[in-house]
């Protein structure tokens, strides 16, 4: 699809530097790993600045730069309801709310919080299905990179040289991911996994900035990229009131209640993903403060993954141009050769191909498709140059292999405690759990890596995920919510509920179909009831549906059990936990300071985007 | 006492800034830079990141000068009741 990609030696020195410096903190931090409480929870011992990077750095994963520059592309500054509405609410609330219960209770993971809340099998079934989302989602990261060093042709120079053949470039992209992701969680675990998950986030920023600078000095400033694109793809609120006037497809309803509320509250509140980070600070009320940092430099990435999107549409196709220089008095002519898919492109977005007969894909009406999963990539292939290009080839490779982390370091924790030490060998010593724990670190990767080939039928990567946590997380909120803030809900009903949440949301997904979409994958795999307008409806109806029917489910089965003792629900239930003292007398630095800016500023940018 | 993570991030970018910086003023005004709209990008990043890494060691270096201080001061019991900060 796209030439070779030219790598200068300039550029080979920034991975490789990248690449020391990411082992060489693991190498740095093995000597601390003593306990599995080091290992698995970085001895709650980081501070809250640290935690609240690698809080919203762990979430950085393909879904998040190649997926958010996509839907950019595609649909325009709407995809800020991602951020906007999808995230930053959530961690609000995750912060003032939830946090108290998550920490104070001293659980070591969320699977373990349902078992002091709820019971044995509430846990068992959250922490299996946790295990596998992570396994799932590490292998997709794992993939989509893989796929993306092939498509952009990043390594054949070197395998030429090599003289190996072009075709293994997939596969050992996959083991050099694979290894440099083990090498550091398996020396330094959470602490490790947390730290070089800041060292990503500083690198995306340093590698994707320059980009969006440049890309906005090209099509002539803010006014200039207003000008080049249609007037729907600058507005986020227009045409909202009707799922068929606007580019998403989803009414302000759906928008709010299912991406909103019920997967973004999902995903932020319960994910221990994410969690983890914030378990891993050194008192309650940093813990606190995690998400509520995490939300400030989330709530300006718009700027830095989606506006790349937009600058590569408004962007002018690319096609054969000789240019004629004159260097020391002597005409040089530099002609740039494009290839098809970028020539039928449009802006710098090119053509989808099929892979297996090299030719451009086309849609109903005869136009090539789009391969909107490039446009980031193709943006730093076209304006960045040697050196530069390192950077932001790095900061993409950084990305995948942050969300490829926080999945891993979850899994380990959570295959630990929650499999391991409950249900396959009780009492064992810390010692034999810290060395469990590494071995689970060596397990995920394989299993991430038996997933990633397992994955590639999906081009969409951002869809992907969302129907994953569609299906296993938007239930859980539901459990959650009742489990903090209802003290009658009882395991029973909890259990019922996450069941029934689960069995609603695949019979919503295999009963409906977007239109345009052939039963499957997609959807309709049991009969199609309804059509919805686009993938992004069905996904969040999906979880609307999901989350009702654990909330009703649950509530009707604990009505008719018995709830635990009050004594035992005191700190993991909201009404019967005593408010913790402030230890921040100043007023501004309390987190609930910074949780009413932090909304006053969302509030503020939806409007300036409206 | 831990790995102050401000020292190997600042070691980090401070070497990457000045790869980019010197390469960037000996390439600087060449046709490399067609692409990036004629500017000279790799030196004008390249100095931003020498200042954000050189900044960030520093802040790490006095930061664990201090906690060693501080340590120092601390009766020897703080620590084992759990007294452990790391990354600053």
């Amino acid at each position: 699809m796209f030439g070779h990609t030219q790598l200068t030696a300039i550029d080979w020195l920034i991975m490789l530097l990248y690449f020391v410096f990411v082992l060489g903190i693991g190498f740095a931090l093995k000597r601390y790993m003593k306990t599995s409480k080091d290992f698995f929870q970085a001895g709650r011992a980081l501070p809250a600045w640290i935690c609240g990077l690698a809080f919203m750095s762990a979430n950085l994963g393909a879904q998040e730069v190649i997926g958010m520059g996509a839907s950019g592309a595609k649909y325009g500054i709407a995809t800020s309801h991602f951020y906007w509405i999808g995230a930053i609410p959530a961690m609000i609330f995750v912060g003032i709310f939830m946090m108290p219960f998550y920490y104070g209770s001293k659980a070591r993971s969320v699977p373990e919080f349902l078992l002091l809340r709820f019971d044995e099998k509430t846990r068992a079934l959250n922490a299996c299905s946790f295990a596998v989302m992570t396994v799932f989602s590490s292998g997709i990261s794992m993939y989509a990179m893989a796929l993306l060093i092939q498509t952009l042709h990043i390594f054949d120079g070197l395998f030429l040289t090599l003289g190996l053949p072009l075709g293994w470039i997939f596969h050992f992209s996959m083991l050099l991911s694979a290894i440099i992701v083990l090498g550091y969680i398996f020396l330094g675990g959470l602490t490790s996994a947390i730290y070089n998950e800041v060292l990503q986030f500083a690198l995306i920023i340093a590698g994707f900035l320059p980009l969006v600078l440049i890309g906005l000095h090209n099509v002539g400033g803010l006014s200039g990229l207003r000008a080049a694109l249609p007037t729907a793809y600058m507005h986020s609120w227009r045409g909202m009131e009707h799922a068929s006037t606007n580019p998403l497809g989803v009414d302000a309803f759906g928008l709010a209640m299912g991406l909103g509320f019920v997967l973004s509250f999902g995903y932020w509140c319960t994910d221990f993903l994410v969690i983890q980070t914030a378990m891993a600070t050194d008192t309650q009320e940093n813990a606190r403060r995690v998400p509520l940092i995490a939300a400030i430099p989330k709530m300006f990435f718009p700027f830095l993954v989606i506006l790349p999107g937009l600058l590569a549409i408004a962007a002018t196709t690319p096609h054969n141009v000789t240019t004629e220089t004159v260097v020391n008095g002597t005409i040089v002519r530099e002609t740039r050769v494009v290839s098809k898919a970028e020539a039928e492109g449009h802006g710098l977005v090119p053509a989808k191909m099929d892979p297996l007969t090299g030719k451009i894909v086309l849609d109903a009406s005869g136009k090539p498709e789009l391969d909107y999963d490039l446009a980031i990539p193709s943006m730093l292939l076209h304006y960045l140059p040697s050196g530069l290009l390192g950077l932001g080839l790095t900061a993409l490779l950084a990305s995948f292999m942050s969300g490829m982390a926080g999945n891993v370091t979850a899994f380990n924790t959570v295959w630990t405690y929650d499999l391991y030490q409950s249900y396959i060998r009780k009492g064992a010593s810390d010692q034999h759990y810290l060395k469990m724990g590494r071995w689970a670190t060596v397990g995920g990767i394989l299993l991430s890596m038996a997933t990633a080939y397992a994955a590639s039928n999906f081009n969409n990567i951002m869809d992907t995920l969302q129907l994953v946590f569609s299906l296993v997380n938007a239930p859980l909120f539901a459990t959650f919510l009742l489990g903090m803030f209802w003290k009658r809900t009882t395991g029973n009903g909890a259990f019922a509920g996450l069941i029934a949440g689960t069995a609603a949301a695949m019979a919503h997904h295999g009963l409906t179909l977007p239109i345009e979409a052939h039963p499957g994958l997609h959807g309709g795999w049991i009969a199609v009831l309804h059509h919805y307008p686009s993938d992004m409806a069905q996904n969040f109806w999906t979880a609307i549906w999901a989350f009702s029917t654990n909330f009703i489910v649950a509530i009707v089965v604990s009505l008719f059990g018995k709830p635990k003792p009050e004594s035992e629900l005191v700190g993991l239930v909201h009404s019967l936990t005593p408010r913790a003292k402030a230890t921040e007398h100043i007023w501004w630095k309390r987190p609930e300071a910074l949780a009413v800016a932090l909304l006053v500023t969302v509030v503020v940018l939806n409007l300036i985007f409206r | 006492m831990n790995l102050d993570l401000r020292i190997p991030m600042g070691l980090m970018f401070t070497l990457v800034g000045l790869i980019l910086s010197v390469y960037g003023w000996a390439t600087r005004g060449s046709l490399l830079y067609l692409r990036a709209d004629n500017l000279d990008v790799n030196l004008y990043w390249g100095l931003v990141l020498l200042v954000f890494g050189s900044g960030m060691f520093l802040l790490g270096r006095r930061g664990e000068r201090r906690a060693r201080e501080e340590m120092l001061r601390k009766p020897p019991q703080a620590e084992a009741q759990g007294g452990r900060r790391r990354g600053h």
